[in-house]
């Protein structure tokens, strides 16, 4: 613009004749003739078609298998029980039998999936301090007011971890059972890795220890009031799979996109035989820890053992709406293929 | 704010009567009360002349600027949503976050107002320390001081080309007439000198102490009143030109000055396309409401249908739960605030941002500039951008717009007796023709004579000159040229020798010839400025104007490069070098060698005295130029003596004892002199011939010779019109000294008068003016504009429909209207003219409707196109716009393809198209260069003025203003279209954009038991609008290009889609906001589908959704893109770049700042998952589908299209032909010229 100011002369506020100013930039105006759409709806078509087809067969070597155990055997007693909150403190078990008709092979992961349940709601989402979970003393003994109404207890003692999220946390567990031959082989499962590593090594830590033990460092605060044991005592096996950083905990607090979900609950073991290869067909059992309870939602609680492929467990939408948006593409362009085919022709008739 | 600008012209200005109409303003000297305390002061109470226009003070600028911008109602929608989000019952956001929107917007806006703010105090700082001149009692001369310092009542000197500081009662000069020359283009833009007197019998000496006392009641120290009006007033702002000083009594200052007071700042005008947006701003608001209304049932139903209290419903703190309809009611308004970018607020800043481009582009444009005088396209009206793309009719000036207003005398007519200055008119012709070569001739010749000595000199501004040498030479000499042939008349020889022989025969005073040329010379109110005293312009075009052949041009060059002076100043170069202003005759041999010894005799005096006219109109000039080639010579002008040379040489000095100026109502003009000889009383009228004819003395209405010349000058005069000149009748008048004496006891009366003045002084001139004897007539022809009836073609071939609005005779404008191709042979024209009658019109009204209708119903005539045009006079008019014919004016109107009407006032014209305006509920455009278009500028939707000869009103009242009338087709059919198309289209891509990315958030209720979450990240919903998104629409509503602009010049036809509602409608709105149901859905329920029963959590569902809709959103856009240029490319992929960057590096930072969203890492999750890539390509793919398809099958069915595509190659393909086949021709012709240029240095 200095040079601009800077001209004199009779033509002093003329224009400048560039490209930019008049317009006329280089541009490509995509046209849309028969010759180049036609061609590119079919590609289109093709690639969507090889995607599907793809799928499909990944989607066909995959298995899942879902036992729903709300109320199916001896689960119905569990499920009456904890209709009553008083029994709340007792523990029920109960078994559940199935059969795997054809083996899983390759990795086997076991979610828990639950119906009806809403982790979605935002009042239920807010309520949570991931601040006090990112390890932070403050927050620990004071926790957001975004827990509320289950940040402290009746007397005042902090929660941790605090809010809903964390209050209403799943809390069976599962035992699978093997029938071989040979008798009853408990099915190894492993119960680690089941986060994101940055979850388990990032976003949730445990408040700095200074060489005191977990108990220690959680004084003062108290367990959320549906729990049954505190947080630094969540798996009596491995002590470094407490407090914050609990696996089952770091699991449910990712909430889920949807009320119809499952969660990672372990991966098979397959070190030792018969599951070096998977999951063999045959019958299984699986003994449950009862103590969630779903009949204030209408919610059903399930078992879910799936293999996985390279884009996920079971999922037979995807390639299906790849073929069919692939059918609809190829609909599309021998539509205008002949519409084309027809019009050509007329063009033809006009230039002659 | 124009109409007082007109006012100031004959009324005076704005306070003069505001004073006369409240209280008179005394005022009092200051000299008296100099170094004494405020208090004493006695004009403390008027305004000083320090002036502040910015807003706000550094202190008060945030509750101010925040006070301003909550008149917005679209900031307190917005902020009353952020304050919503405070309340914890119904809040959606985290609160503090939800601000942040508001808050930028309101930032943005403030720094925009603080910014403008500043630079207007910058602007009042420069003028208010702009030196003056004080009178100081203490040091008894005028000292230097600021303009801020002038008060009420004090004397200020203003030197020659100083701006007068503040309102002036001019009391002094140093002229010996008390006159004051002043140019007021910093007001109105006119660059004429204008003429004031300083205060008649006031002040003769310097001693300004006389005036201790004066007061603006006019009164004298003598106490006898003195009027005095706009004639002696200078207005703050104008330059003091031609005069070495003046001194002036300061009667306002500051604010209360006639500029200040007029200064209004920018008019607000709504365009078509914002008052449809509204609506459908208003249709979102409705839309929201039913999603909003859906989202608090959905919500009732679902807490129904729980039967108990399951643990993810969160009790408030004291463990309560509202009941379902109370948290329904509660819901609503969270969802309003979850969905409010469904109503696109931020459209409001885009669309101003676009027009702000739109009009960059506009002005940049290089084909509307104006080389001849130097100057762009102006737009003054900052927001209608995009109605210049829907104009349906179009209302034109004729004289200064359709033609170039530079008047060119043609012929004329003396005592009943025609001189057609036939020779005159071949060369006219001749050159006409000839233009182009002989532009080319002049550049060569002065190039290849010039350019040897150019090159000898090797000066640091070489380079400078190289760059811009050639075309501002071929402009200066398209220039020069243009004025030479204006001025130049070729004299009649028969006309010639008449003059001589009255001259020898009689005494050569009272001869009807010298009268006549006498009268030229005499009546009119042109300046003659001395090229001596020229006022000096440093870069102004009016140089280039002024020269008129092409070696004063290159001296006037040389001037401006400095160190070619030298060069130009030898002997060889004297005649033209030394005066760079002269208007020499014979540069280009085109000059007559018959030229009378008399007027060849006149020729070195002219040289050497050099005059200059400067005239308000141009037909006045061209008038005296015709009187100066018959040898009548007009020298000087001062308020009371005219000096004309006369052919025999001597100088006649004639008493001006008063000028009867113009106006409208009158028509005519008169100067009342004595004559220097016979000492009689002469009055010079020359006017309209409608409004002499009927004033001419009693002989001419006998028998005898009288009536015969009278009846002749109508014929001839008719004849003129029919040729296309304008025509004006030259009569004289010998007023006796008995009736001179008893008419100035009136005129003193009246000029004194304070009430009424105009009347009194209309009365007087009306009263001198009769009995006229006739003289003759003159015919002066205003050429059509270059490219005008192509314009004209091509705006209706836009579907334009173009009336032409003049105040000339009926014949003229007939006569220009088949020039300029608005009528053409073979069309239909209903002539209405010299109706007297209302019952007249309704029945011509009523048979040409019924004739009108028939040819329209008849069979024959379905096809073709409607060859009906109208032609109406003023009187007639005034009866068909009365209020029951109206309608039926109209509808012949409509029907119509043009309509032409003449003799109509600047009133009648206003209410044409306000008329049709409003009844037929059309697009208008007015177009005009002078005040008498002002009324109808600002009426019409869009006003265009065009700065030509008129001055400046028209361009100050206009939303546009060109030079050229031919600009207009660029400026609407490309500029226009463009405009149009890129902000209707930028405008329903926002509606559908906003539409597509809230309705994700809809979907999503469905299935979090419309508890108002949202799935996507709070802060990246705000950068998804904020930056990803916002800068695509916005380029696109600058730059899109749907057709190139050769194709919208060679096919006005393309311009017709914008008309009526255009691309914006009903229509294309709604099946935007259906596409962007559809795309939401795809976009939301692909994923859904594909992730349901997964373990997928909230956040990570909602990261392919943002990412495919980003994809979709900005392919959407690449579809409706029709033209990708380098800068498309950057922004539509620098958008995608940046979301992919945004987004990654806020998920790597953001461990728990967001809660309880918390994006940690998840998007490089998503990144890792082949997932993430197969859904959002299938929902990509899926979602944009229809809208290919549509424009697929739009491509192939709409029959325009069809038709248009073969006839569009074929266009562009004769387009090529023709530059090719111009560019063979110039060089043909370039050979040309070079042998004729030869031909004629041998001639020489």
């Amino acid at each position: 613009m200095g040079k601009e100011k800077s001209k004199s002369g009779p033509l002093a506020r003329r224009p400048d004749n560039s490209a930019f100013k008049q317009q006329r930039l280089p541009a490509w105006t995509p046209m849309l003739t028969a010759s180049t759409v036609l061609p590119s709806f079919y590609l289109l078509a093709l690639i969507c078609m090889l995607l599907g087809v793809w799928l499909l067969l990944t989607v066909q070597n995959t298995q899942e298998m879902k036992v729903d155990y709300t109320e199916a055997g001896s689960c119905n007693l569990c499920f009456e029980m904890r209709k009553n909150v008083s029994n709340a403190g007792q523990k029920c078990t109960c078994m559940i039998m199935f059969s795997i008709e054809k083996a899983f092979k390759g990795d086997v992961f076991i979610y828990y999936g639950l119906r009806n349940f809403h982790q979605n709601l935002r009042r239920y989402m807010d309520s949570r301090d991931d601040g006090q979970m990112l390890g932070r003393k403050s927050n620990l003994k004071s926790p957001s007011s975004y827990c509320k109404p289950f940040d402290v207890d009746e007397k005042g003692v902090p929660i941790a971890p605090c809010g809903a999220v964390a209050n209403s946390m799943f809390n069976d567990s599962f035992i699978l059972t093997y029938y071989t031959i040979n008798g009853p082989t408990v099915v190894p499962l492993l119960r680690k890795g089941l986060t994101w590593y940055t979850d388990k090594n990032v976003k949730y830590r445990n408040p700095k220890m200074d060489n005191l033990t977990l108990p220690e460092v959680f004084e003062g605060t108290t367990r959320p009031p549906y729990w049954q044991k505190p947080v630094y005592q969540l798996d009596p096996f491995d002590p470094n799979n407490n407090g914050f950083i609990n696996d089952d905990l770091l699991v449910w607090m990712r909430e889920a996109a949807f009320p119809n979900f499952k969660k990672l609950y372990g991966f098979l073991y397959r070190a030792n035989k018969p599951f070096t290869k998977g999951l063999p067909a045959g019958n299984y059992s699986v003994a449950i820890s009862y103590n969630f309870p779903v009949q204030y939602f209408k919610g059903r609680k399930e078992v879910v053992l799936t293999t996985v492929s390279w884009f996920g467990g079971q999922n037979h939408f995807l390639p299906i709406a790849y073929l069919v948006t692939s059918g609809l593409i190829l609909l599309t362009a021998v539509v205008l293929t002949v519409v084309w085919w027809k019009f050509g022709k007329d063009g033809k008739n006009m230039a002659d | 704010e124009c109409n007082n600008t007109c006012q100031c012209e004959g009324a005076g200005p704005p306070q003069l009567q505001k004073a006369r109409e409240k209280e008179l303003r005394s005022l009092v000297s200051n000299l008296p009360f100099e170094g004494l305390g405020k208090s004493k002061q006695p004009n403390r109470f008027f305004k000083p002349n320090a002036i502040k226009t910015n807003k706000y003070t550094p202190l008060f600028f945030i509750p101010m600027n925040l006070y301003e911008q909550f008149h917005r109602l679209a900031n307190v929608y917005f902020v009353g949503l952020a304050i919503l989000n405070f309340i914890p019952v119904v809040n959606a956001f985290q609160p503090e976050v939800a601000l942040i929107p508001i808050c930028v917007i309101m930032f943005l806006t403030a720094l925009k107002d603080g910014w403008e703010d500043f630079r207007r105090y910058q602007s009042d700082k420069k003028l208010n320390n702009m030196p003056c001149l004080i009178y100081s009692r203490a040091a008894k001369h005028y000292i230097e001081r600021r303009w801020k310092d002038v008060r009420v009542g004090d004397f200020v000197k203003v030197v020659c080309n100083e701006t007068v500081p503040a309102d002036l009662l001019l009391l002094h000069t140093s002229d010996p007439n008390n006159v004051c020359h002043i140019e007021t283009s910093n007001l109105d833009g006119e660059t004429n000198l204008k003429q004031r007197n300083a205060l008649p019998g006031l002040c003769t000496s310097l001693n300004v102490k006389r005036f201790l006392t004066f007061s603006r009641n006019r009164e004298k120290p003598d106490k006898e009143k003195t009027g005095a009006g706009i004639e002696s007033l200078l207005l703050r702002g104008c330059t003091v030109r031609n005069t070495e000083h003046a001194i002036g009594f300061v009667v306002y200052a500051g604010h209360e000055t006639k500029s200040m007071l007029n200064n209004n700042g920018p008019r607000y005008k709504r365009s078509k396309l914002e008052r449809r947006l509204n609506v459908d701003v208003f249709f979102c608001v409705l839309l929201l409401f039913i999603m909003c209304l859906i989202g608090s049932l959905g919500h009732y139903l679902w807490l129904k249908n729980l039967s108990d209290v399951p643990s993810f419903l969160v009790s408030d703190s004291k463990g309560h739960l509202d009941s379902p309809s109370l948290s329904s009611f509660y819901m609503f308004f969270t969802m309003i605030i979850l969905l409010q970018i469904l109503i696109p607020i931020s459209l409001y800043v885009s669309v101003e941002l676009v027009k702000i481009g739109q009009i960059f582009f506009i002005l940049t444009d290089v084909d509307l500039y104006d080389e001849e005088t130097d100057s762009r396209v102006q737009c003054r009206s900052l927001n209608i951008t995009e109605d210049l793309g829907q104009i349906e009719y179009i209302f034109s000036d004729k004289t200064g717009t359709l033609t170039e207003n530079k008047m060119v005398f043609r012929r004329c007519s003396i005592m009943g007796k025609d001189y057609p200055h036939k020779e005159n008119a071949n060369h006219l012709a001749l050159l006409e023709e000839t233009e182009s070569e002989e532009n080319v001739i002049f550049s060569q010749s002065s190039l290849s004579s010039q350019a040897s000595r150019f090159d000898e000199d090797s000066s640091p501004v070489d380079t400078h000159r190289h760059g811009s040498r050639h075309r501002s030479k071929m402009a200066v000499n398209l220039i020069a040229f243009l004025h030479h042939q204006e001025t130049q008349v070729i004299p009649d020889e028969k006309l010639l020798q008449q003059i001589s022989r009255s001259e020898r025969s009689s005494s050569g005073i009272s001869d009807p010839y010298m009268d006549f040329f006498l009268a030229l010379a005499i009546c009119n109110s042109v300046v003659v400025s001395m090229a001596t005293t020229q006022r000096q312009r440093v870069s102004s075009p009016l140089h280039s104007q002024k020269t008129n052949n092409p070696l004063e041009s290159l001296s006037v060059l040389a001037k401006r490069t400095g160190s070619f002076w030298k060069v130009f100043d030898s002997p060889k170069q004297n005649g033209s070098s030394t005066s760079a202003h002269k208007r020499s005759d014979d540069a280009n041999g085109v000059q007559p060698r018959a030229l009378d010894p008399m007027t060849l005799s006149a020729r070195p005096a002219a040289a050497s005295g050099d005059v200059c006219y400067e005239a308000e109109s141009p037909d006045e000039a061209a008038l005296v130029y015709a009187a100066k080639t018959y040898g009548f010579t007009l020298l000087a002008r001062t308020p009371n003596s005219v000096t004309v040379r006369v052919p025999s040489g001597e100088e006649l000095v004639f008493e001006v004892l008063d000028t009867l100026a113009f106006d409208s109502n009158r028509k005519r003009m008169s100067v009342l002199v004595r004559h220097p000889i016979t000492g009689e009383y002469v009055l010079y009228t020359k006017g309209a011939d409608y409004a002499i004819m009927e004033l001419l003395g009693t002989p001419y209405a006998g028998d005898g010779q009288q009536k015969k010349i009278a009846a002749d000058t109508q014929y001839h005069l008719d004849c003129y019109a029919k040729d296309g000149l304008r025509t004006l009748c030259i009569t004289k008048k010998i007023v006796s000294s008995r009736e001179y004496q008893s008419w100035l006891a009136d005129r003193k009366k009246a000029l004194a008068a304070i009430d009424g003045r105009e009347e009194l002084m209309m009365a007087s001139a009306v009263q001198l003016e009769t009995e006229l004897t006739m003289l003759g007539a003159t015919g002066i022809e205003d050429r059509l504009q270059e490219s005008v009836p192509d314009t004209i073609t091509a705006l209706r071939e836009a579907g334009i429909k173009v009336w032409v609005l003049t105040g000339d005779k009926p014949e003229t404008a007939l006569n220009i209207g088949y020039a300029c191709r608005l009528l053409e042979e073979g069309d239909l024209v209903i002539n209405m003219t010299s109706v007297v009658f209302q019952v007249t019109c309704v029945s011509i009204l009523d048979c040409t409707l019924e004739e009108v209708r028939r040819y329209h119903e008849d069979p024959r005539n379905v096809d073709t196109t409607q060859k009906i045009s109208l032609m109406i006079d003023g009187d007639t008019l005034a009866i068909a716009l009365s209020p029951d014919l109206q309608d039926r004016f109209l509808e012949l109107a409509k029907r119509c393809r043009s309509v032409l009407c003449c003799r109509v006032t600047p009133l009648q014209k206003s209410r044409v198209v306000k008329l049709v305006r409003d009844k037929l509920k059309v697009m208008t455009l007015a177009v005009g260069d002078g005040a008498n278009d002002v009324n109808m500028i600002q009426v019409a939707d869009v006003g265009i003025g065009i700065s030509g000869q008129e001055g400046m009103q028209a361009v100050m009242a206009s939303d546009f203003a060109i030079t050229r009338f031919k600009h207009l087709k660029k400026l609407l059919l490309v500029h226009g279209h463009w405009c149009h198309t890129r902000l209707a289209n930028m405008i329903i891509y926002f509606f559908y954009k906003n539409a597509a990315y809230v309705n994700l958030l809809f979907w999503y209720q469905f299935y979090c038991g419309f508890s108002g979450t949202a799935m996507i990240d709070y802060w990246l919903m705000i950068f998804f609008n904020l930056f990803f998104t916002s800068t695509p629409p916005i380029m696109f509503g600058i730059m899109d290009k749907d057709v190139s602009a050769e194709m919208l010049m060679g096919v006005p036809e393309l311009y017709r889609t914008g008309q009526g509602s255009g691309e914006y409608n009903f229509r294309t709105f709604w099946i935007s906001m259906l596409d962007a149901f559809y795309q939401s859905l795809v976009c939301f329920f692909v994923p859904y589908l594909a992730y349901q029963g997964s373990d997928v959590d909230i956040f990570t569902f909602g990261t392919p959704l943002n990412t495919s809709s980003l994809f979709i959103i900005l392919l959407h856009l690449g579809i409706e893109i029709k033209s990708w240029t380098v800068v498309h490319w950057i922004i539509m992929l620098g958008s995608v770049a940046l979301y992919f960057i945004v987004t990654l590096a806020y998920s790597a930072i953001c461990v728990t700042c967001n809660p309880p969203s918390n994006p940690y890492w998840i998007l490089q999750n998503q990144m890792a998952d082949p997932m993430f890539y197969l859904i959002c390509i299938i929902s990509t793919v899926v979602a944009l589908l229809p809208r290919i398809a549509r424009d697929l099958s739009e491509l192939k069915s709409t029959p325009s299209f069809k038709y248009c595509l073969p006839f569009v190659f074929l266009s562009s393909f004769l387009i090529q032909i023709h530059i090719q086949a111009l560019c063979i021709r110039q060089f043909l012709y370039k050979g040309n010229t070079k042998t004729l240029y030869i031909h004629q240095t041998t001639h020489e």
